[in-house]
């Protein structure tokens, strides 16, 4: 059911999210925050490697947001399980806004939240294998960082359930 | 499915005795108030019965203290702005507005600010009382109005107006007050209680939108803001909205016969509502304070779940509530009241209002915390934090 502001879709995977928990002894792990609104997000990521090919097997996510920063989070555990590395590294919030048939203006900032997350989870598992990090990645990486920063000033006092 | 409102601090439904008392001025009696003719003064009378209503309920000497405005918001304007350049050549240019106000009197103090005003805004304590040492240290030569709502329409909390209205008396100052959310629920009297300009409005009191009053005492000086054919004793020229008005009455009638025991039971229903989520949801805050609050306002903090996930969740069971979330705001800014109160920004995230009201059931109520209890158990679930 569509409320008028979000999509169906949107209030679909709000609902009735995919994916969401933790992995234990993940492959990868990142996190990212919102300094505008104080969403926060973490993507757990195992890989399994076949070939000469990466390929993510499983993903989980933890969100403390709104509805849409709920849906995006969904939304990106759908499209990048199943995928390589380097497919996921193409994914950008363009894919997540699409899927969910469009955010509303104001919500757009929570689907770029979801892809800081999975880049983030990306650029640690690169970094741990002392792998070549593409400049685009780097670059994700330091904003997060900063973004994560505060937020982690905002909520210290609060309980983080690593 | 079962739908339960909780949301009537945003607005109420018209109480069908008010539909019927208004329902014949929509069609047989329609003149306009300024015609000459009998179907004009036949409509101007009514006005001035509806307009003796509301005076005696807050206590007004005088009737034509009364001017009957389009809304609340449009009564905050009308006292801030209308005061505000009345005054300006006695050089009195300097206002006093609390940090807990409605939108539309901080925006209305900004904008006079843009025009050269002086505004100072009060701050409040933990439970949103204003700090009345403060008050008197803001005071200063020029001050000419100070504006304080009554009861606040976020976290309830209810201001002791008697004593701000003695400080301004004593000092000779303008006294207003935003009494939207508690007209009709706590007892009002603008000479016991020294207020100088008073606003309610209709459509929170079971009454139809469209209407509110402004009290403005005889001798105030102000000046209208919207400007016309004079009416409402030139204070605001616009065709009178007749059945509006005469709804605004019926309703506030209903009020000074039912007022005091829907009170008593909207503060039973309330305290009920607070415990049991108190001890069924581990984590809480409850926001403004504990027992001088509105009859029907219960504002809570939940840690670790965000409150625009938690409104839209118990929107698709059928519970309709409010929050001061960041995240539900045009501006993606937390609720100014909540912060003012020293809230966190994370703690003003999970923030929820629910209002109760004259058509609330126990029944409904007991539906709605167990959607609550299960909405906050499964936000939290997905949430970084943990708080279960």
């Amino acid at each position: 059911m569509s409320n008028g502001f979000y999509t169906e879709e949107t209030i679909e995977h709000f609902r009735h999210p995919h994916n969401f928990g933790e992995i234990k002894n993940p492959d990868a792990y990142g996190e990212a925050g919102n300094i505008i609104c104080g969403d926060i997000m973490s993507l757990y990521l195992k890989i399994r490697k076949s070939k000469d090919k990466e390929i993510i097997a499983d993903i989980k996510f933890r969100t403390y947001g709104c509805a849409a920063a709920i849906a995006t989070s969904s939304v990106v555990t759908d499209l990048v399980k199943g995928k390589t590395i380097d497919e996921a590294l193409k994914i950008d919030k363009d894919n997540v806004v699409k899927t969910l048939k469009g955010l509303p203006p104001i919500k757009i900032h929570c689907s770029v939240l979801a892809i800081d997350a999975l880049s983030e989870a990306l650029y640690q598992y690169l970094k741990k294998h002392k792998r070549e990090v593409p400049p685009d990645l780097k670059k994700r990486h330091d904003h997060v960082e900063k973004e994560k920063k505060s937020i982690d000033e905002r909520y210290h006092h609060w309980q983080l359930r690593k | 499915m079962k739908k339960v409102y909780l949301d009537y601090a945003a607005t109420t439904s018209v109480d069908p005795r008010v539909v019927k008392a208004m329902l014949p001025y929509f069609t047989k009696k329609f003149g306009n108030t300024m015609s000459l003719h009998q179907f004009g003064r036949e409509q101007a009378e009514t006005v001035e019965k509806s307009r003796k209503i509301i005076a005696d309920f807050i206590g007004a000497k005088n009737p034509e203290e009364i001017v009957f405005t389009s809304s609340a918001t449009e009564s905050n304007n009308l006292a801030l702005k209308g005061v505000a350049f009345a005054n300006r050549f006695k050089k009195k240019d300097h206002l006093i507005v609390s940090k807990v106000e409605h939108d539309c009197v901080l925006e209305s103090s900004r904008w006079l600010k843009s025009q050269g005003f002086e505004v100072d805004y009060l701050s409040v304590d933990k439970d949103g009382f204003v700090d009345l040492d403060k008050l008197k240290k803001l005071i200063k030569e020029n001050t000419l109005l100070v504006s304080v709502i009554h009861g606040n329409n976020e976290i309830g909390t209810v201001q002791d107006i008697k004593t701000i209205g003695r400080i301004c008396k004593e000092k000779n100052i303008y006294f207003h007050t935003d009494a939207s959310q508690s007209y009709g629920k706590i007892p009002l009297d603008v000479e016991k209680m020294n207020i100088d300009l008073l606003t309610a409005s209709s459509h929170k009191v079971y009454g139809p939108k469209g209407v509110g009053i402004l009290y403005v005492r005889k001798g105030v000086l102000i000046e209208p803001i919207l400007h016309g054919g004079g009416h409402e004793n030139k204070l605001r020229s616009s065709t009178v909205n007749v059945a509006a008005i005469v709804g605004f009455a019926k309703a506030t009638k209903i009020l000074k016969k039912e007022g005091k025991s829907e009170t008593k039971k909207l503060e039973k229903l309330r305290n009920y509502l607070i415990d049991k989520l108190q001890k069924n949801i581990k984590n809480t805050k409850l926001n403004g304070h504990p027992t001088k609050r509105l009859s029907n306002n219960i504002n809570m903090s939940f840690f670790g779940a965000e409150g625009e996930s938690l409104v839209l969740e118990l929107d698709s069971q059928g519970v309709m509530v409010s929050t001061g979330s960041a995240c539900s705001s045009k501006t993606l800014v937390p609720s100014h009241v909540l912060l003012a109160i020293g809230l966190q920004p994370q703690e003003a995230h999970g923030s929820l209002r629910i209002s109760l009201g004259r058509f609330t059931k126990k029944a409904d109520v007991d539906y709605a915390i167990k959607k609550i209890i299960d909405t906050v158990k499964k936000i939290r679930k997905i949430s970084i934090f943990s708080y279960e």
